[in-house]
């Protein structure tokens, strides 16, 4: 009787210990979404170019995560990205001309969406568009221009 | 010339022939493990605690220095680009989605899948499977389902225990020792492993557990009854586990990818 009841706390303990370290790494290691909103407006942005902005990218405003990309489109028409991103909706009051740009947190981190608050009177709501937008900027376009550019003075000093 | 071709011959059909009782008796475990779990769960319980309870000990030790060692790797390397803060990236990575399941899998096999082969081997050699199919109990329903159903639970278990005390050994390292940003150590792990990135490990760690019980049982079943069989069958549960956990850990990286 003894001997199964250790065998019963033993195998106990033992589940208990991976199902929590199970937990642990499925809820602590992963995710890392710090965007949590109870309900959430849409809003839509066209860029010209959206580098490589992908699905649950952050949109933050003064550094604060406020939003999550939804999906990351083409207009075939107008030929250019669309991206909607959902705000939580308790930050309702952010200017209809505010300016959003694509950011890259650090030299080689993903991309993010970053507002920069305007000061029109009229507020974002939910199927509202940002006008003012900022394409990515793509590293190899700013070398090769890096690039040009120095090449050219060269020339002109000599 | 013609004796060997013959040899050849055998030692194919043998080959074949051996592996398709394996696979015929991974069948049978199959067909009656689910009225094991309902009917004799206890038996199931008991083995959950030999095979899995028992192998705490060897794999947290081993898990703890397996993180720490992957830290101190990933730091060494990272210092290089000023990115220290990957260093937990790193021994994450590494950590849940190969060496927690690989490592755990051959541990597994050295600690719990000797055991099983020895236990059942002895059990043959000293005629108890006989005597049980006498008394019409069935000794793969009641000796062999129990024990590969213990290993298959208790696997995956024992692999995340492994990912989890690693990841705190390279916290030891990385936080502790070098200093890294306690903050950014974490977040540059929660921003950067996702949730597929655990369900490989999940997923291999349950095809290394049934492959490792499997084999630890077959080979125990299948034991030649003097004493240098069950050694024997003991060495090759643990050779061909190793090799059968490399192969499958290749094939499904190569799938997730």
């Amino acid at each position: 009787m003894r001997q199964t009841r250790s065998v019963e706390i033993g195998t106990g303990l033992f589940v208990l210990l991976g199902m929590s370290s199970l937990f642990f790494l499925t809820t602590q290691t992963t995710g890392g979404d710090d965007f949590k909103a109870e309900s959430v407006y849409t809003v839509e942005a066209r860029f010209e170019n959206v580098g490589s902005l992908r699905q649950r990218a952050p949109v933050t405003m003064s550094g604060v995560t406020i939003g999550r990309v939804t999906d990351v489109a083409f207009d075939p028409v107008a030929l250019e990205a669309v991206v909607h991103f959902v705000v939580d909706a308790q930050f309702d009051r952010i200017p209809d001309d505010t300016d959003a740009s694509i950011l890259t947190s650090g030299i080689l981190g993903s991309q993010y969406i970053g507002l920069q608050a305007g000061g029109s009177d009229m507020y974002l709501e939910d199927g509202s568009e940002i006008l003012f937008t900022q394409s990515a900027i793509v590293l190899e376009n700013l070398i090769g221009k890096f690039l040009v550019s120095s090449g050219g003075s060269d020339k002109e000093s000599d | 010339m013609r004796r060997s071709v013959q040899d050849i011959y055998e030692n194919a059909t043998d080959f074949l022939r051996t592996f398709g009782a394996f696979q015929l008796f991974f069948l049978r475990l199959l067909r009656f493990s689910p009225g094991i779990l309902v009917s004799r769960f206890d038996l199931v319980v008991k083995q959950v605690y030999n095979t899995g309870a028992l192998s705490l000990v060897i794999v947290m030790v081993c898990g703890l220095f397996v993180g720490a060692v992957l830290a101190l790797q990933a730091y060494s390397n990272m210092s290089m680009f000023n990115a220290e803060d990957w260093t937990g990236v790193a021994a994450a990575f590494a950590l849940v989605k190969e060496l927690g399941p690989v490592m755990t899998a051959i541990l597994f096999a050295g600690r719990a899948g000797t055991a099983l082969t020895s236990e059942i081997g002895l059990m043959k050699a000293t005629d108890q499977l006989s005597a049980m199919e006498m008394m019409a109990v069935n000794p793969v329903r009641r000796v062999l389902v129990p024990r590969f159903l213990g290993g298959v639970i208790a696997m995956p278990l024992l692999a995340a225990i492994f990912s989890g005390i690693g990841l705190f050994g390279a916290h030891l390292i990385g936080v502790e020792l070098f200093q890294v940003d306690v903050g950014s150590f974490w977040q540059q792990i929660q921003l950067t492993l996702d949730i597929d990135d655990i369900n490989e490990g999940i997923i291999k760690s349950v095809v290394f557990g049934v492959a490792a019980s499997l084999i630890a049982v077959w080979e125990g079943y299948n034991t030649v009854p003097t004493a240098e069989g069950v050694g024997r069958a003991t060495t090759r549960t643990v050779v061909i586990t190793a090799i059968a956990v490399l192969v499958f850990d290749f094939m499904i990286t190569a799938a997730m990818i």
